[in-house]
């Protein structure tokens, strides 16, 4: 009696693997998101290049960025061009011990590489000094980043 | 009574999967999958502290002087050119195919796979700036003397072996780097052309 009942009935569409499914892919998105850990507060718009390199080994990346401040710190700080080192803004000396922290933090300090995110209409002054900040604390690799453009 | 005893009513988890999606889809947004692209540089070593000024003594015909000044005019030796027209004029340099007295010296070099080559090893692109040169003009022009070695590496790399530069193993990429060493040295910042 039961067994003919069962068998009139459609078998259900059973969903309950889904929200496992689901969570599969939620846990592959946290894993390969990287959220910039630091909020922005210079604006940068950064050049154009047609012969780019990708930077691999996200762990041994730090980040210098280079611009004026943005629109909401405009009114203290002024429109003059600032470094941000992490979430604050810094003078070129203070790179040294920027380069030194985050050698700590690195699996592989050897490998170390400096992306400078740097706004195009900035002056070379403050890059060079920059540079040669880095260049005294040993970070010789450094990745002018860029967009790419066509030919 | 064993089979009501079953029958406990299980909890409704049909909502966990629309939560999940949420989430799903916030981790979406957020992720930034876009791979950071740059234009790789190595900076020089820093100068030994003991060391005074000990300038390397390189002939004149062996540098390619750019300059740029404040306004972000390009100056290569004794010419005003645009930026476009560099990486031609550094391609020329790099190569000296005609042996110009002008242009650097050519070296017999011995190099695996390619045999003996005549290279110029010697070298060097100066890229000097000023402190207020705008950091985009640099960018290209860098980006311009980088390009100028990657022609250079890709066109003798099909000749030689039939494939571009990115495709080479690494011995044949080690032999095309030996013929085309990249020498572009970024020369102490001089305040010229203007304040």
């Amino acid at each position: 009696m039961a067994k003919k009942k069962g068998s009139r009935e459609l078998p259900e569409l059973t969903t309950s693997s889904l929200p496992d499914l689901i969570f599969t892919i939620l846990f592959f998105f946290m894993i390969v998101t990287t959220m910039r850990e630091v909020t922005l507060k210079v604006k940068f718009v950064v050049p154009a290049g047609t012969e780019l390199e990708k930077l691999e080994k996200k762990s041994c990346v730090s980040f210098i960025y280079v611009g004026p401040p943005t629109d909401q710190l405009r009114a203290q700080m002024g429109s003059g061009t600032r470094i941000q080192l992490n979430d604050r803004y810094a003078e070129p000396r203070e790179v040294m011990d920027f380069v030194a922290q985050e050698r700590t933090t690195m699996p592989d300090p050897a490998s170390q590489v400096m992306s400078m995110k740097i706004d195009q209409h900035t002056q070379m002054g403050i890059i060079t000094d920059i540079k040669e900040v880095l260049r005294k604390s040993w970070a010789l690799k450094i990745n002018y980043s860029a967009t790419r453009r066509g030919n | 009574m064993a089979r009501k005893k079953k029958k406990v009513p299980g909890l409704n988890a049909s909502s966990t999967a629309d939560i999940s999606f949420i989430l799903l889809i916030f981790f979406l947004v957020t992720t930034s999958m876009d791979t950071d692209m740059g234009l790789a540089r190595r900076l020089p070593q820093p100068p030994e502290p003991n060391q005074e000024d000990a300038q390397i003594d390189v002939k004149e015909r062996n540098v390619l002087n750019v300059r740029l000044n404040a306004a972000g005019n390009l100056m290569v030796n004794h010419d005003f050119i645009d930026v476009n027209q560099l990486r031609e004029r550094a391609k020329e340099f790099i190569q000296n195919k005609s042996n110009n007295p002008k242009l650097p010296e050519l070296h017999a070099k011995q190099i695996d796979l390619l045999g003996t080559c005549y290279v110029t090893d010697k070298h060097v692109i100066s890229v000097q700036t000023d402190r207020g040169t705008p950091y985009n003009v640099y960018f290209l022009v860098q980006n311009e003397l980088v390009a100028a070695y990657n022609e250079l590496r890709d066109d003798l790399a099909i000749a030689k072996f039939g494939h571009p530069y990115a495709r080479c193993n690494e011995d044949e990429q080690i032999a095309i780097r030996t013929y085309y060493p990249q020498k572009i040295s970024e020369a102490e910042p001089k305040n010229y052309g203007g304040n």
